[in-house]
């Protein structure tokens, strides 16, 4: 985006932003420190794609409803349609691009190759992202709207098909291969 | 999104007093509610101020007391894991794990949740139709359109919105209070009294002023805490604003009712808590079906459904019964 070049429709108290706006943020990236500027109102996901080329988190709603944006910021999952780039300066950032290692897919990667996860694929980077931290929350104790009771401690092995279509309910995926999604999460947190 | 300005907040004075000396500032911390409202362009504030590095205001405490005292800075998510805050209030952790989804309950904090505006369609709208919430004076697009998702208490001519946060509902029945800093000191507002009906000034959804800054939540200790559940009825099973909910807790002796608390969702511009229904459950026997629907029909005399909506005074009962035999069966 060329912000010189920005209008906004509306009333007239919206004007052009020129270049004086922009913020200097840093950001860890996938082990990488970044530093870029962004006009404040940058969100983390276009500041991933756009400012550095990291293209595997999908933009597709852009209002915190389908999932397809997923990071993790500090290990957590959320949404980078939902957070401005300029608030997460100094953060920890994993995208999809960061979870191989040394060539090798994460296991979840792997798990939803081998279970045929996907069609499309424009969910997939959002359904994985949210995945693995998914699975760190489970193994913490974190209960769910599936939990009979959340008074209870959780553990990992009560982690049913239930338990993951609940918290994984934040990932649309317009193929429908919630079945086969289920099943590749279901394998990766019983090997994890 | 339209350009602004965005700061950062050091300290909580600076802050409220840079919020109560200009209208077009806004507080931001999850973001989650703020950045959708922007995107439909139903808030257009030119300075942002980023208040998540305001220090001290993340915390989760289990009192002494058995009560609880939650930041306003403190995430859904880590409310709802937390250990004294499942086992003293189940009913807080359940309204708060049936709202939104694993990433947005991460990112949305327990204020700004409190703050979320409503989801009526036409206050959303990106085409600017009528809404005195988002335009005041402009009218009520809802009111005689499809307002199916909109209230059946309380509502006015000028507005039938209904509130959307869930863990509100929870909240109000507990009593819970909010404790606000402004411009003069710090003060203490009850859940109860915290939200306003539309009247007409709808634009208002609650009682807070310029420079006022939310500082935490505190749930008073009670005997029914335990006893608790939150009930969502939704059109799809999981990440979906509630059609109707119900935060219900019990204290009882044996099968008989001690003290109810009830408040509904989806049914009014806030928590609904049916108070009449309260008085008449005391005694009841949480056995007695029929005797708990009469005890909970005294607080639906009021219901006033609109045209899309009648099935909610009926759906809200039910809810509401379900709601109070779970949390009676956790006493």
């Amino acid at each position: 985006m060329n912000p010189a070049a920005t209008v906004t429709r509306g009333t007239g108290e919206n004007t052009v932003v020129g270049d004086d706006a922009r913020v200097p943020i840093g950001l860890t990236v996938n082990g990488r420190v970044r530093t870029m500027t962004v006009e404040p109102r940058t969100t983390l996901l276009d500041a991933l794609r756009d400012e550095l080329g990291l293209t595997g988190t999908k933009k597709a709603c852009d209002r915190g409803e389908c999932g397809a944006c997923t990071v993790h910021v500090d290990g957590r999952r959320l949404l980078s349609c939902m957070t401005l780039a300029a608030m997460q300066d100094g953060k920890q950032i994993t995208t999809i691009e960061g979870l191989e290692r040394d060539g090798n897919l994460h296991a979840i990667q792997a798990a939803f190759i081998e279970h045929d996860g996907f069609q499309c694929g424009f969910c997939t980077p959002g359904q994985i992202m949210s995945a693995v931290a998914m699975i760190e929350e489970a193994k913490a104790d974190w209960p769910s709207a599936a939990t009979t009771d959340v008074g209870r401690p959780f553990t990992i092995a009560e982690l049913s098909a239930a338990e993951i279509r609940e918290r994984m309910s934040g990932n649309l995926c317009r193929c429908a291969c919630y079945l086969n999604i289920v099943d590749a999460v279901a394998e990766a947190a019983a090997r994890s | 999104m339209h350009p602004f300005l965005l700061a950062s907040a050091n300290d909580a004075a600076t802050a409220i007093a840079a919020h109560a000396a200009d209208p077009d500032l806004a507080y931001i911390a999850g973001g989650t509610d703020l950045i959708g409202l922007m995107k439909d362009r139903a808030a257009l504030p030119k300075r942002l101020l980023d208040i998540n590095t305001l220090p001290d205001m993340a915390r989760i405490e289990a009192l002494p007391d058995g009560g609880l005292r939650i930041g306003a800075l403190a995430r859904m998510s880590d409310v709802a894991a937390h250990p004294d805050v499942r086992r003293r209030f189940p009913v807080i952790a359940e309204a708060l794990l049936f709202a939104a989804s694993g990433q947005l309950r991460n990112m949305a904090s327990m204020g700004g949740n409190i703050m979320q505006r409503t989801r009526c369609a036409y206050f959303r709208d990106e085409d600017d139709l009528p809404c005195n919430k988002r335009r005041p004076g402009s009218g009520c697009s809802a009111l005689h359109g499809l307002n199916r998702n909109h209230a059946i208490f309380g509502w006015s001519e000028a507005c039938v919105a209904t509130n959307p946060s869930d863990v509100a509902v929870a909240l109000a029945a507990l009593d819970a209070t909010v404790a606000v800093r402004g411009l003069a000191g710090e003060r203490t507002i009850p859940f109860t009294g915290f939200y306003r009906l539309p009247g007409e000034t709808p634009e208002r959804d609650n009682v807070l002023g310029r420079g006022d800054l939310i500082v935490s939540i505190e749930v008073p200790a009670g005997a029914e805490g335990r006893a608790s559940h939150y009930l969502k009825i939704r059109d799809r099973q999981s990440y979906e604003f509630a059609v109707v909910s119900a935060a219900a807790a019990v204290a009882v002796d044996g099968r008989r009712i001690r003290s109810a608390r009830l408040a509904l969702g989806g049914v009014a511009h806030k928590p609904w808590r049916l108070t009449a229904a309260e008085v008449a459950l005391r005694s009841a026997s949480l056995g007695d079906i029929e005797a708990l629907k009469s005890a909970l029909a005294t607080s639906f005399t009021d219901a006033r459904p609109l045209a899309h909506n009648a099935f909610k005074a009926e759906l809200a009962q039910r809810v509401a019964l379900r709601a109070l035999q779970a949390a009676g069966a956790r006493a």
